[in-house]
């Protein structure tokens, strides 16, 4: 039988991460449906459609959709489970709190945050914060599995796969959607940047990130955070990078005043290039480094941006 | 009302776990050992709660060796009532855990479970969704501020992009996120008056859930590590060097 991806959109646009996800999911050898549940989500579906590798498209639309609820889109997901050997989605907020509920309702564990598809029902996944790699094998049955994008590649545009309507689950009628605060931002999404530029505690206030921006802006990067500034209420939640925030694995990530614990370094370590900026020649950032520079980040970041701006980059 | 929270005990966030010699897993002998920080959020947010005269009493449950007796206590010094230490030398998967969460939320009837958002050993995240999904139950995840009122849950959640409101019908299972309230130390009055707390052991097999794995771990291994990088002096030489390998 065929493998699910639940594909990951906004009811605007359909998130990168299905096209990882999707990745993923033909490792598993079977043929890849994606489920698009979504209010309004023809554009959602035709865009899943086009994603190389994707079979079939379901569609269920339905203003119960409108928002991502893990409590219908859990009851559609397990209405249209007798039919998937696999069911997948990307392991994002949505997908992370969707998929657990799917595997309790079909009595199957649930395997989260795969980096590597070993072998058929071979998975291979993070553990203690990525500090240790876990190789598993899933039991007989179907498999409900939660995808870190980072460790796939996003597959390309195919040739259109055929959509195909189908019922809306029912509304267990036990949550409701009231409102949202979304970041605003002009920059690109940091799970899709090229380029990162992350500070931490050595920025010291919310208004010296103002000198991140600026590099980040020069260079069209995302700008990140550790946890730590995130908690001190320096920068919004969704800001935060590591074991339990964002993991990234940008071509380039650039760390300033970031000490490098474990549990940052966690959800960035798989960036192809990284440089660190640190006071600190000791700081454990440098360990994962391939390009440090030891300065104070309140001299490197406008010496940085004057640099940048000589070289072109506006 | 009666809140449930699930605590579990884990290899503290500060020591960096090795393998075992013959590579069959995580070595955690002698290890420091605390209260998954995600639960102990979960702890906080309940004892709020009853601070708030929203929570009449608190039910800390553990799922481990009588060694988690600790992390229970560690529960009932911050502020919780009583606990059940259900007793296994199992590690007991998140589905299992979730069945036995659920017989426990049978028998003690909570209108609400906090639990941490994930435990930081397997970083699994499962636990609370699949306990709401056996139970029926709405729930809200990595809870950023939790409000009580009338049979409704009003949780801001983090999600991806920022903040999500939702308003759960209650009864309901909210996990916690790192900012959703900062555990309290227990004061050392509240830490002997803790250890006259009750804590009623109990066996998996008494709830009916078998807690052998279902999956099985094949190996464990450290990730590769990354060469060592290189030290620049200056801006400028950083800048070249980005440029010159097509970086930026």
């Amino acid at each position: 039988m065929p493998s699910l991806v639940v594909a990951e959109h906004d009811n605007k646009t359909l998130a990168e991460a299905t096209a990882n996800t999707v990745t993923a999911a033909r490792q598993l050898g079977a043929p890849v449906h994606v489920l698009v549940a979504g209010h309004d989500g023809v554009r959602i579906a035709e865009a899943a459609a086009l994603l190389a590798g994707v079979d079939a498209v379901l569609l269920a639309d339905d203003p119960l959709y409108a928002h991502p609820l893990a409590e219908p889109l859990a009851a559609l997901i397990l209405a249209l489970a007798d039919r998937y050997d696999a069911v997948l989605a990307p392991a994002t907020s949505t997908g992370k709190a969707i998929l657990p509920r799917v595997a309790a309702l079909l009595d199957v564990p649930q395997i989260s945050e795969i980096t590597r598809i070993v072998a058929p029902g071979v998975f291979e996944r993070p553990i203690y914060a990525g500090a240790v790699l876990q190789t598993v094998q899933a039991p007989p049955g179907k498999l409900v599995l939660t995808v870190r994008t980072t460790a796939f590649a996003a597959t390309g545009a195919g040739e259109p796969a055929p959509i195909t309507r189908v019922a809306a689950g029912p509304d267990p009628g036990l949550s409701n959607f009231v409102g949202e605060t979304l970041s605003q931002s002009v920059r690109p999404a940091l799970s899709a940047a090229k380029i990162v530029v992350a500070g931490g505690r050595g920025l010291q206030s919310g208004e010296n990130f103002k000198l991140l921006e600026k590099i980040a802006d020069r260079l069209k990067a995302a700008v990140g955070a550790s946890r730590a500034v995130v908690d001190a209420g320096f920068v919004a939640n969704d800001y935060q990078i590591g074991q339990t925030g964002k993991v990234v694995a940008p071509e380039l990530y650039i760390a300033v005043g970031i000490s490098g614990a474990i549990q940052h370094v966690a959800g960035m370590s798989q960036s192809k290039r990284i440089v660190a900026i640190n006071k600190d020649a000791e700081a454990p950032i440098f360990q994962v480094a391939d390009i440090g520079l030891v300065a104070d980040l309140f001299q490197a970041l406008p010496e940085m941006d004057a640099a940048l701006a000589k070289r072109g980059y506006n | 009302m009666k809140v449930v929270v699930p605590v579990k005990r884990v290899v503290d966030y500060n020591v960096k776990v090795r393998l075992k010699a013959d590579g069959s897993g995580v070595e955690r002998a002698n290890l420091k050992m605390s209260m998954n920080p995600f639960d102990e959020i979960a702890v906080e947010a309940a004892v709020r709660l009853k601070e708030k005269g929203i929570a009449h009493e608190i039910v800390a449950v553990s799922i481990g060796s009588h060694q988690s007796t600790e992390t229970i206590r560690t529960a009932l010094a911050m502020g919780a009532d009583r606990g059940i230490l259900v007793v296994t030398e199992d590690e007991v998967e998140p589905l299992a855990v979730a069945k036995i969460l659920k017989a426990i939320c049978g028998a003690e009837q909570p209108q609400l479970v906090i639990t941490g958002k994930q435990a930081i050993d397997d970083d699994a995240a499962q636990t609370g969704p699949m306990l709401a999904a056996l139970l029926g139950w709405a729930q809200a995840t990595r809870a950023h501020t939790l409000e009580i009122d009338a049979g409704t849950a009003r949780v801001e959640c983090e999600v991806d992009n920022g903040l999500q409101t939702i308003a759960l019908k209650l009864p309901a299972v909210v996990t916690t996120d790192l900012r959703l309230a900062e555990p309290r130390y227990a004061s050392l009055p509240n830490i002997m008056k803790a250890k006259k707390k009750p804590i009623a052991e109990k066996t998996a097999a008494e709830y009916g859930v078998d807690t052998a794995s279902r999956l099985k771990v094949l190996g464990v291994a450290e990730p590769a590590v990354r060469p060592a990088g290189v030290k620049v002096k200056s801006i400028d030489e950083l800048l070249n060097t980005l440029q010159a390998a097509g970086a930026i």
